[in-house]
Formats: structure tokens, sequence, C-alpha cells
């Protein structure tokens, strides 16, 4: 076993440590992303089967919304209050917001009503409503009165949690 | 990086639910990253074969099907009973444990038929095999708490329970007379028969429990009440109890079982918490100064702590005086100077496994296992090393921030911060960054308890895990799809 080999191996074991590390920290990179990316992915392969029993009424119509189109929101992310931190992939169904535990978001808001509001896709956009709340629903500064499209990035309160739309 | 691609790829295909609202449970992920892991430890036994005399070591075989065997089992355990948990954690725990492995085998063959250096009297021949034993005794405590923990949560019935039963794992060794409970100097041990155990490694779970438990019920009162005084939020004189009491019971390991490593990671656990519970800086500051007000007056008053002190200060000036336990006032610092020499000798490159001298440094298989990488992966693979321990903390304060239930937020958060802790002490410790205090470093020192323990607490994580990301279950957005239909 000549010196050159005894470096050449111990190079080679560094780098496959760090390729190791490296490859480590691309999944984690996955996992931050990764909702959203697959998301997408998800959102093209589903196409076809989404007629079904779920929505016969209206075929295909919310999502033909382009949920592949480049610029639509990805994500619901909460940015404010007790569930700050906490993420949801969108699909193409609606996502209820209340109290209630059978709400897709449950809150622990004591200032939220137990059907507080509703969020859902149409024609390419997720418009947020209020649903009878006790304290209301505000888009940026702006009291929820009748179902409002959200623009990306722009926070919907609920009581004392703020809600963003993110790609 | 096509390696990446294709995990991202096959995440998304064995993903049941495609409208789940959190990311995919990700285990083909989880099964590349450890045959990868597997590889690297393989990759480094081979080499430290080759670097001790030039052939592949003997039980290269046998330990590598004993390694992937044990990997695997943990693997579809974890498939079975948390399918949705962190793909990252149980790779980056097995490779911590197989280089430690390594590292322990390495240690044990210098000197031995033939290989170049010193026999290390405090290891024998079959201490790679107990150490193989131990770890799979580990994964068997990881399999264990995914069985009996179906939900975080239940956990939190058995605060107090929990609470008592840490506080006298922590107990027992102090009150132990010496020959049960003294191993090279550290009061900390169990000795029963032939066998020793190091309660405290447990005690850490349990108190990361009780602690959860406890700030969950307390913590509005804890950072609701008080006053504001230069912009900091102090809290009542009656809230103060339960920081001092764990101060005091800091204090008391700290003298009695003279540990300053176990009472800084116990102390350390609860400031964390504390802070993560309440979010005020005010808890973070009254610990840290409580904290470093104790060891300072235990340095003056205590001959032991006061040694580690002066080493820490001036590791080279003591770096060749030998002490006897009879004297009382005497600092020895060869071991830690020991360790810096090799890290120097390692320098960025290392040496090569089985090219150093990391047998030098007395206790290289335990404490100072973190200098044997250093010396022989240099500072490249001492990094690399940090950072999976780095990435191990991270994926657990991820757990933690993805939980909705705040009892397993705060033990998810408070078990990520004291693994961060204890690798900052006892790395901190021997690079000579604080004084050195003898904790294990988690997954790779040689011994039963630590393993056991850390491997528990990576279960206990990736329960946690696997409940922040289970996704909800279909049946419930379309009751509440049904409900809406009804309103109008």
């Amino acid at each position: 076993m000549n010196a050159l080999t005894l470096i050449l191996i111990r190079l080679a074991f560094l780098a496959v440590l760090w390729l190791f590390v490296i490859a480590a920290v691309g999944v984690v990179r996955t996992d931050l992303s990764g909702s959203s990316a697959s998301g997408r992915r998800q959102g093209r392969k589903r196409q076809p089967s989404r007629s079904r029993p779920a929505q016969p009424a209206k075929p295909a119509k919310p999502s033909r919304a382009g949920r592949a189109g480049r610029g639509a929101p990805q994500q619901l992310l909460v940015t404010g209050g007790d569930l700050a931190g906490t993420r949801m992939g969108l699909a193409d169904q609606q996502i209820t917001i209340g109290r209630a535990n059978d709400a897709t978001l449950v809150l622990t808001d004591d200032y939220a009503s137990s059907r507080h509001a509703r969020l859902f896709p149409q024609d390419g956009q997720w418009i947020v409503e209020d649903l009878g709340s006790t304290n209301g629903t505000y888009l940026d500064r702006q009291k929820v009165t009748q179902p409002t499209p959200v623009p990306v990035g722009v926070p919907i309160r609920i009581g004392k949690t703020v809600l963003e739309l993110r790609r | 990086m096509t390696a990446v691609a294709t995990h991202s790829g096959a995440g998304a295909a064995a993903d049941p639910a495609a409208a789940a609202p959190m990311p995919r449970g990700r285990r083909s992920t989880e099964l590349l990253m450890l045959v990868f892991a597997v590889g690297v430890v393989l990759a480094a036994y081979a080499s430290a074969g080759l670097g001790l005399n030039g052939k592949l070591p003997a039980g290269l075989v046998e330990y590598g099907a004993a390694f992937a065997v044990l990997v695997f089992v943990a693997h579809i355990a974890v498939r079975r009973l948390a399918p949705w948990a962190d793909p990252l954690m149980l790779p980056l725990a097995a490779l911590l444990n197989g280089l430690g492995i390594v590292m322990i085998y390495r240690l044990q063959e210098a000197g031995r038929g033939g290989n170049p250096g010193n026999v290390i009297t405090t290891m024998n021949t079959s201490t790679t095999l107990y150490q193989v034993v131990y770890s799979a005794a580990g994964i068997a405590a990881f399999i264990a708490v995914l069985v009996v923990i179906k939900e975080p949560r239940i956990l939190q019935r058995y605060t107090y329970t929990l609470g008592a039963l840490g506080l006298v794992l922590l107990a027992i060794p102090a009150v132990l007379p010496d020959s049960l409970s003294v191993v090279n100097g550290a009061k900390v041990w169990i000795r029963i028969g032939g066998f020793s155990i190091q309660p405290g490694e447990f005690a850490k779970l349990a108190l990361a429990i009780f602690f959860a438990g406890y700030l969950v019920a307390k913590r509005d009162v804890l950072a609701l009440a008080g006053r504001r005084v230069l912009g900091i939020d102090l809290p009542r004189a009656r809230d103060l109890g339960p920081v001092l009491i764990a101060w005091g019971a800091s204090l008391l390991i700290l003298i009695f079982e003279t540990d300053i490593g176990t009472s800084a990671l116990f102390f350390g656990l609860f400031v964390a918490m504390i802070y993560i519970a309440t979010q005020r800086t005010s808890w973070l500051l009254i610990g840290v100064g409580l904290f470093a007000a104790g060891t300072y007056a235990a340095s003056k008053l205590s001959s032991h702590v006061g040694a580690r002190f002066t080493a820490w200060l001036h590791p080279l000036t003591h770096a060749n005086v030998f002490c006897t336990a009879a004297q009382v006032h005497c600092v020895s610092s060869y071991q830690l100077a020991q360790g810096l020499y090799g890290m120097g000798f390692g320098g960025i490159l290392g040496t090569g496994l089985g090219h150093g001298q990391p047998y030098v440094t007395p206790l290289a298989q335990s404490d100072f296992i973190i200098t044997a990488f250093g010396e022989e992966l240099g500072l490249t693979g001492l990094m690399a090393i940090l950072l999976i321990f780095g990435l191990l903390v991270q994926r657990g304060l991820r757990a933690a921030i993805g939980v909705r239930d705040p009892f397993s937020k705060l033990l998810a958060g408070g078990l990520a911060f004291v693994l961060a802790l204890q690798v900052f002490v006892i790395v901190g410790g021997v690079t000579g960054l604080i004084p050195l205090t003898g904790v294990t470093t988690p997954f790779m020192s040689q011994g039963g308890s630590s393993l056991l323990a850390s491997w528990a607490m990576i279960g206990l994580l990736m329960r946690i895990s696997d409940t922040a990301r289970r996704p909800a279950p279909q049946s419930i957005q379309d009751e509440g799809m049904t409900q809406i239909v009804r309103a109008r």
C-alpha cells in the first residue's frame, strides 16, 4: 500500500462523508419546497380524475382553474397566532377555517368562530368568504363582507391568526 | 445532485393522499439515505482497517451485515409504525452511531495484532462487539418507543410520575456509596454486578417530558404575570419558584456528583423549555445569570470544579501533571492537552483513519471521541460530523414547529435543544471553548446508557414528527364541504 493510495483513500472518504451531508441538506431542501413542487406535479396528474363523485354538478370547472399555471398560489401559510409556521398545500378543494374540529384548518384562537371563513378556488383565483363569524375576517385591513379574491402574499386576519397564500 | 432529484420523485410516487396538506411520507427517501449511511460506515470501516495494517478488517462482512440488518429493521419498523415521520432523522442517527462504532474499533485495535500504537487499557478485544450489541439494544429501544407511544400526548398523563422518576434517577448515584457509583472519578453511575448504567442519560428524557407537561399547564401565568423593568419583563417572585427549584437541584448535582456536565444539561434544558413556552427573554437572562453565578461559586468552593476551570484556562501549563486520588488541590490537563495536540496534528484533512495516534488521549473512546475524529478526519471530517448533529437538531426543531399540540411542541423543542446542548458541552469542552465536563457524545461515545437514551430520544422525536406530518383524514374535509352546502 503506497503513500499515494493512502492519501487517495483518505480524501475519498472525506468526499463521501461530505456527499452524505450535501445529500441530507438536499432532502431538507426538498422537504421545505417539496409540497409546492409536488403539488404542481400532482395537480396536473390528477386533472383527468377530477370530476369524480365529489363534485358531479360542476364538471371540472374549478379544476380548470389553471393550477398548473406558474402564478397560482401553492400553499397556505400561517404567519401569525398560535399556529404560526403551519403550512398547507393547496389542492383543488376548499379550505374551511375555524375552531370547529371538522374545519380543514382548526384554529386554537379565542377570537375565531367555530366556522369562521372559507377559502375556495374559482377561475384560477382563491376566494375568501366570511361564514358569518363574530369578529369578522379581514383581508389586509379591509373587512371581508362578500367573497373576495385573495392575492398572493396579502395577509388574511382571523382573530389573532394571520394567513397568507404563497407560491 | 442527481441523487436528490430522484429522492423527490420517489417521494411523490409513494404518496397515497395527493390532497394531503403536509409533505409526503418519504419513506423511500429515508431508505435511500440509509443505504448511503451504511455505505459511508462500511467505507470508514474498510478505510480504518487499511490504515491500521494495510488489510481489510477481518470482520468487515460480519459487522457490516450486522449493522445493515439493524438499520433496516429500524427502517421497516418506521414504515409500519410511523409512516409519516421525518425521513432524515433515522439515517443521520444511524450514520453517527456507525461512525462511533468504527472509531471504537480503530481504538480497540491500536497496539493489538501487530498494529501500530499503544494498547488502550480501558478497552478489551470485545469492546466493539459490545458497542454493536448496545446499538442493537438502542434500536430496540427506538422501536419500543414507537410501539408503546402511539400519540405523544399520552405522555402528558404521566407528567409528575416521570418528573419524580427523573429526579430519583438523577439522585441515585449521589446517595449510593462510592464503590457502587464511581467510575473513572465520576459519581454518575449505578453498578450492579458486572453491569453499570448511567441513570442521568434516562433522567434527561423523563425530565424533558416533565418540563413539557408542567410548562404547558403553567405557561400562561409565567408569560403574562409580572412587570416590566428596563425593557425586560420580570416574572412575579412566586412564579420564580420552579426555576429556583430546578437551579437548586442542578447545584446539588454539581456538589454531590461533581458533575458540571449533567448539571448544565439539566438546567439548560429547563431554561430553554421555559423560554420556548413563554417566549420571554427575561427567563433566558435569569437562567443564564443564575447558572453563571452558581458555577462561579462552585469553582471557588469545590476543588474539583475549580481544577476544571484552571485546566480550561491554562491547558498547557498543567499538561504534564499527573494527579493521584489522594491529592486534593491538583490540576491536570494532560487529557485535554493531548486532545488539543491530536486535533492540531490532524490539521485540515486529518491523518486518515488508522494513521493518527488518538490512543494517546485517555478515554479517547468515550469523552474524547471527538478529538479522535478531529485527528484522523481533520477539520473537514469534524465539520461534517458537527453538521450531521446540526441537521439532526434541525429536524427535531422542524417537528416541533410542525406539530400542533402544545405539549408535543414543547417536548420536541426541548429534546432537540438538549441534544444540541450536549454536543456543545462536550465538543466545546474538548476543544477548550468551555470548561471540560464529562458528558457523552450522543450516538458516538462507547457505552450502552448513552446509546439507549439517544435512540429512545430519536424514537420520541420521530413519533412527534409523524404526528406533525400525518395528513388530516380525508373524511374530515369531505364532511366540511357537506356542511357548507347545508349552510346555504
